[in-house]
């Protein structure tokens, strides 16, 4: 396959894992930020071509990981009335709230569909006036601007019968909160290239200087994140800290410019609690005042509860990259993908998850 | 009812067993073990490229039966239609089964229809069982299992989970893929005939090559390995799982299966596998390496990792990003 065949050779790899241990001289600390690079290091076993004194910490960039169980709790709310069709991306369908899953509400008799875009639950809303088409918008910087597009086109069509639950959370935040954590052992940071590609590099400047860690913008192929962890382990080696552009194939320095703009236009910044993590400032995105009345919790008044988590889920400290998936005693044992206790487990890019697929027993 | 059953199943199921329209099917059998499977058949959309339920509910069947090693003979099918379902809908699937009959060379001898309330079925449910006889003294199936087997494969994998998706979804794919669907017997007959001591067959249902692996590994507790490197995908087909962030591994299949052989034999049964229209891109694409219980499979990645391959639990989501 095109343009993706290039980006697993096997003979590339094991130059790049060459050049990493002829340039380590001491243990370094890498967290990977989005959870597409986990499932990928854990698929390809990336991680084995290491040499032991470079340690991947995975990060908190999964957004069915970090959705709230309360976001879900309403999402199930929404749905399950009879007035409603329901529209989500397919992998968070499975996510489980405080009681049951949008899967088992669509068994129940909800009309919840997976749309493969945004745009698709706008055409939904058109062709059936009757109803009301929620669209659940989750997710990073990456898939906030067709979240934002899909709200800019049902008010340009005027349409009153779609609505959006927003549950956007952003990257550089994040960041910070496990870098200010007093545990923190992170050295450098693989950055999402998926969100650099809308939102630029620009942003992870001041992060990557005040803290004075290394920050490579990296991609998701196999190659691509050897390479990213070669930049950031020769970074920390020569003892700079700077933001560096791996992906440079698909991330320009001030990112998607109209994509930006629209993200602007339509969202703006809130604070927002992230599953097993709790609430970081102005973290998150919620819609701007010219497009509340598309703000499905308003719509159908939907409460806002709070939801103890699971007392025994360590998946805070797996999304802060303090603890990894084995350390957890009920991983693979009380902690499965079938009865997930926590957000870790939940999603297939969850870093539990990626642990148990891919690497149980090693 | 009467009507339909005269008017549509017996014309085209025509054979003097049913013909004889009696409340059972009186058989005669060759000599050899009986081999006899069930499996009910529920598929939206009923139509998909390459293939619809009706040859899905035929070729399914004789596919259980071909993995012991059985040679297909008669099958039974029962219809749940639901209510005005439309006439030429039913028509068409039921040439498609006759057809399909006819290619794996089975008789459709019995059968039964049910009609049941609009609203509480989706068009056409199908349960299809199947007689079939051994002709062989090979016992086939996980306990034959041994370290060192070859596994090989028929053909590229996860072609029909994705073309079902394609229209199932209304994605619209630049490429037309068409489902895999076809009738093993004759296949497997090929190999058992030319003197292979196949020790196990599994054909790659839901749950894609992944699920049957995991399976054959458990069952046996033998651990085995494969290559991403030597597995068969369509290029377009790789494409369009890695857009959507499935793996191939799950994606379903409805003509494949897997061949567990001894190793001396392999590259014998892999030329006769090329050989068979319903294995031209055969490969072989791994093997069973360690008798230690642990019942795992791992896979070699394309870049030297290694990976545990799992099983399909529930159904594969697409991804958010």
């Amino acid at each position: 396959m095109k343009f993706v065949d290039e980006y697993r050779d096997p003979a590339l790899a094991e130059q790049f894992a060459q050049a990493i241990r002829q340039l380590v001289t001491r243990g370094w600390t890498i967290m990977e930020v989005c959870g597409g690079q986990t499932h990928s290091i854990m698929k390809y076993g990336i991680d084995q071509l290491l040499p032991s004194q470079v340690v991947l910490l995975h990060g908190p960039g999964c957004p069915v990981c970090v959705t709230p169980v309360e976001v879900l709790d309403k999402a199930l709310e929404i749905a399950s009335r009879p007035e409603v069709i329901f529209c989500s991306f397919g992998d968070m369908l499975r996510v489980p709230g405080s009681s049951g899953d949008l899967l088992s509400a669509k068994a129940a008799g909800a009309d919840v569909r997976i749309v493969y875009s945004p745009l698709d639950a706008v055409k939904l809303a058109k062709s059936h006036p009757d109803k009301q088409v929620v669209f659940l918008a989750v997710g990073f910087e990456t898939t906030a601007p067709a979240n934002a597009l899909a709200v800019e086109q049902a008010s340009r069509m005027g349409l009153d019968n779609f609505t959006v639950l927003v549950s956007h959370v952003l990257v550089p935040p994040a960041i910070e909160a496990i870098l200010q954590a007093p545990e923190n052992q992170v050295n450098g940071f693989l950055a999402a290239g998926h969100v650099c590609a809308v939102m630029g590099c620009e942003e992870y400047e001041p992060i990557a200087a005040q803290y004075r860690v290394p920050i490579v913008v990296t991609g998701f192929e196999p190659l691509d994140i050897l390479q990213g962890i070669y930049m950031c382990v020769k970074q920390l080696e020569e003892g700079r800290a700077e933001v560096e552009n791996q992906y440079a194939r698909s991330v320009r320095p001030t990112g998607n410019q109209p994509a930006r703009e629209l993200i602007r236009r339509v969202f703006r910044v809130i604070p927002r609690k992230w599953r097993g993590i709790g609430e970081i400032p102005a973290s998150g995105l919620g819609l701007a005042e010219p497009y509340a009345k598309y703000d499905a919790e308003q719509r159908f008044g939907v409460a806002a509860t709070s939801v103890p988590e699971s007392s025994e889920c360590i998946s805070g400290l797996i999304l802060q990259g303090r603890k990894k998936p084995p350390e957890c005693p009920a991983f693979g044992k009380r902690c499965t993908p079938e009865q997930p206790l926590g957000a870790t487990m939940v999603s297939t890019e969850g870093a539990c998850a990626a642990y148990y697929r891919y690497a149980r027993g090693r | 009812m009467n009507d339909l059953i005269r008017e549509m199943f017996f014309p085209a199921f025509d054979n003097p067993i049913l013909g004889q329209g009696l409340d059972a099917a009186s058989l005669h059998v060759p000599p050899g073990r009986l081999a006899f499977t069930t499996d009910s058949y529920v598929v939206k959309p009923l139509f998909f490229p390459g293939g619809d339920i009706g040859s899905m509910a035929v070729y399914g069947t004789v596919n259980d039966l071909a993995m012991v090693g059985a040679r297909p003979l008669f099958l039974s099918s029962g219809f749940i239609l639901e209510e005005g379902l439309p006439m030429e809908t039913l028509w068409t699937v039921v040439q498609s089964m006759r057809l399909a009959a006819e290619k794996a060379g089975v008789t459709i001898v019995t059968g039964d229809t049910k009609v049941v309330d609009h609203g509480k079925g989706d068009g056409i449910f199908i349960n299809t069982a199947g007689i079939g006889v051994l002709e062989h003294s090979l016992e086939i199936g996980p306990s034959q299992v041994r370290k060192g087997d070859k596994i090989l494969v028929n053909g590229d994998i996860a072609r029909h989970g994705v073309a079902v998706l394609s229209v199932r979804e209304g994605l619209e794919f630049e490429t037309h893929i068409d489902s895999d669907s076809a009738p093993l017997a004759d296949l497997v007959a090929t190999l058992i005939r030319a003197g292979i001591e196949v020790h196990c067959l599994r054909d790659l249902t839901r749950g894609g090559l992944a699920s049957a692996l995991v399976e054959i590994a458990e069952q046996a507790g033998l651990s085995i390995g494969i290559q991403e490197k030597l597995l068969p995908c369509r290029a377009d087909v790789k494409a369009i799982c890695e857009l959507l962030g499935f793996d191939p591994l799950h994606v379903a299949n409805e003509g494949r299966l897997v061949v567990f052989v001894p190793a001396y034999q392999a590259e014998r049964a892999l030329e006769l596998m090329k050989a068979h229209e319903q294995a031209q891109g055969a490969a072989l694409i791994g093997e069973v390496t360690a008798a230690d219980c642990r019942g795992q499979v791992i896979m070699r990645s394309l870049i030297g990792g290694n990976r545990i391959v799992d099983m399909l639990s529930g159904e594969q989501l697409p991804r958010i990003c």
